[in-house]
């Protein structure tokens, strides 16, 4: 069943000058078509300006095409009746994570969306538990979000999201201001809601090395989708990669130009473990997740 | 440079004032500022005066972080008592220069200020027993009636709460700029009053800039998150009346009915 579906979507931005006149108009998602299947993992990938976020906000309906259609679980965003199914089913996490918590304390805002639903109280605290123990934040329930660091806040938007139990989870950049610290929390979460709750996840993102755990990847470039695969699949294309400007991971960099340079190991090297495989060393280094 | 001011004094505690319902405190704190007008002799204000210190036995905050307040309203209190000392006609007590004071003037400057302490005390210790959220909710519930003459009450109250979310964050912001701006040569410090105020406006500037920004963004995620408004919505911490707050209603209706009692028909 595909949860998202869509078909050669067209959104345009409408630039106008001072007087309120038609200066120009700016494609942002041209031609784009795309399915994703319910559980999946899904990443999109793509350079500033690309037009990634454009898509995201289309899945929550927040924008609506121009042409074309998207399908969220079979309901067509551009139908006004559709709206709030929509938006119960797709929830979406934004970038900064100060302007997206509503509440004064961590809980209240994890109630907030179920709120919105109009769901009975006691099972609003009930979803409020769930929530936030499935992102690691129960025994923050009581803070003030002002006092947690990034990626505690962005756990805690995550945790408001799952609260209206949606079928599908949109994150829209939910690391590009957070420390190394705070990216490695945020997607080991969606990652395990992914496993563990089977929540479809989309991540939108600019730093490479948070697809690999990715089911499918889609690159997009001027808001075309320029290149779909597999993490493997897309790591394996580095010269692609780099005329899209997007930086490789180094192990896979490495893994290319040894390749290139006539070593025999295989493309689209992910992990520095699957790198030491391939050229035949024993396996003594520590592990280390992330890497 | 900010970053120590606080806003809300909230107290942090137990005590059965700080449980009572906001909507309970609300009214009381409205009961008893009009009690304070109604009274108008000493015995009235005898009655008053032991009903706050049993107040603020019950509520467990300390005495001195209510007379923390008095200072704020130190220039005003002076300003009020004087006028009324020195300007009230009627039987001369004691005349020097070209001042005089009337037994009127002194008895009215007397309650005057016994009313301004009171009102003040009154009304702190509210914000000090209710967090800020339950008072927008209280105040949310209690001017419920008001929606049907078209005021957009829960709006408010609403507005109110991101408001108080959004004081530290945009206060931080400040500082932030502050810093950025003192780094590359601003000066808040120095000059006259207009010289200072002119310096501020750099500041102001950027400041509006990113709260526009924040208010869209959230705006947005408000809507993600299904937010439209009163009507379909839920409470996950609603406000229902318990035992003690009916109690706590009964001994306002007492206090009042007392207050009317001594302070209006025992003449003093």
């Amino acid at each position: 069943m595909d949860i998202i579906k869509a078909r050669d979507l067209v959104f345009e931005y409408i630039r106008r000058d001072e007087e309120g006149n038609v200066d120009g108009i700016t494609r942002a998602v041209d031609q784009v078509s795309l399915d994703v299947k319910q559980g999946d993992f899904v990443a999109i990938l793509g350079h500033n300006g690309s037009g990634k976020s454009t898509l995201a906000k289309h899945i929550n309906a927040i924008l609506y095409p121009t042409e074309g259609t998207l399908l969220v679980d079979g309901k067509d965003t551009s139908k006004e009746e559709n709206l709030w199914a929509i938006r119960q089913e797709a929830g979406m996490v934004f970038q900064n994570p100060d302007n997206q918590i509503i509440g004064q304390v961590v809980e209240e805002d994890v109630g907030f969306g179920p709120e919105n639903l109009g769901v009975p109280t006691e099972e609003i605290w009930q979803r409020v538990e769930e929530s936030l123990k499935a992102v690691g934040m129960y025994e923050f329930r009581k803070h003030s979000p002002n006092k947690l660091s990034g990626g505690q806040k962005q756990r805690v938007s995550i945790a408001g999201v799952i609260a209206m139990h949606p079928k599908c989870i949109i994150l829209d950049e939910p690391t590009a201001m957070l420390d190394p610290n705070g990216r490695r929390e945020v997607i080991r979460a969606a990652r395990a809601l992914n496993h563990v709750e089977e929540i479809t996840i989309i991540l939108i993102t600019h730093y490479m090395e948070e697809i690999i755990h990715a089911n499918k990847v889609f690159v997009m470039d001027k808001g075309k989708i320029a290149m779909e695969g597999t993490p493997r699949e897309i790591f394996s294309r580095v010269e692609e990669l780099k005329a899209l400007r997007l930086d490789v991971p180094q192990v896979t960099l490495l893994a290319h130009e040894l390749r290139k340079s006539g070593l025999a190991i295989p493309e689209g090297i992910l992990t520095r473990e699957e790198l030491a495989d391939a050229l035949g060393f024993p396996r003594q280094m520590p592990r280390r997740e992330g890497n | 440079m900010l970053r120590d001011i606080t806003l809300g004094q909230y107290y942090q505690t137990d005590s059965v004032i700080h449980r009572l319902d906001p909507r309970v405190k609300l009214v009381a704190t409205v009961c008893y500022i009009i009690s304070l007008f109604i009274v108008d002799n000493l015995l009235g204000y005898l009655v008053a005066g032991l009903f706050l210190v049993l107040v603020v036995k019950l509520s467990k905050v300390p005495p001195k972080f209510i007379m923390r307040g008095m200072k704020s309203i130190l220039f005003l209190l002076v300003i009020a008592v004087g006028f009324n000392l020195f300007l009230t006609p009627g039987e001369t007590l004691v005349s020097f220069w070209k001042l005089r004071i009337t037994k009127e003037g002194a008895r009215l400057a007397g309650f005057m200020a016994i009313r301004l302490v009171f009102l003040l005390m009154g009304s702190s210790l509210m914000t000090l027993t209710t967090t800020p959220n339950n008072l927008t909710d209280g105040m949310e519930r209690l001017m419920g009636p008001l929606k049907k003459l078209k005021v957009p009450v829960h709006e408010i109250a609403m507005m109110m709460s991101i408001a108080l979310r959004f004081i530290p964050i945009l206060l931080e912001e400040t500082d932030k700029i502050m810093k950025a701006q003192i780094a590359r040569g601003a000066d808040f410090e120095s000059g006259n009053l207009i010289k200072k105020a002119k310096s501020l406006v750099p500041l102001l500037v950027p400041l509006f800039i990113s709260a526009f920004r924040r208010a869209n963004d959230l705006a947005m995620a408000m809507e993600a998150r299904c937010y439209r408004g009163d009507g379909h919505r839920t409470k996950m911490k609603p406000l229902i009346y318990q035992k003690r707050d009916v109690l706590a209603y009964g001994t306002v209706a007492c206090y009042l009915a007392l207050c009317v009692f001594f302070g209006r028909y025992f003449l003093l």
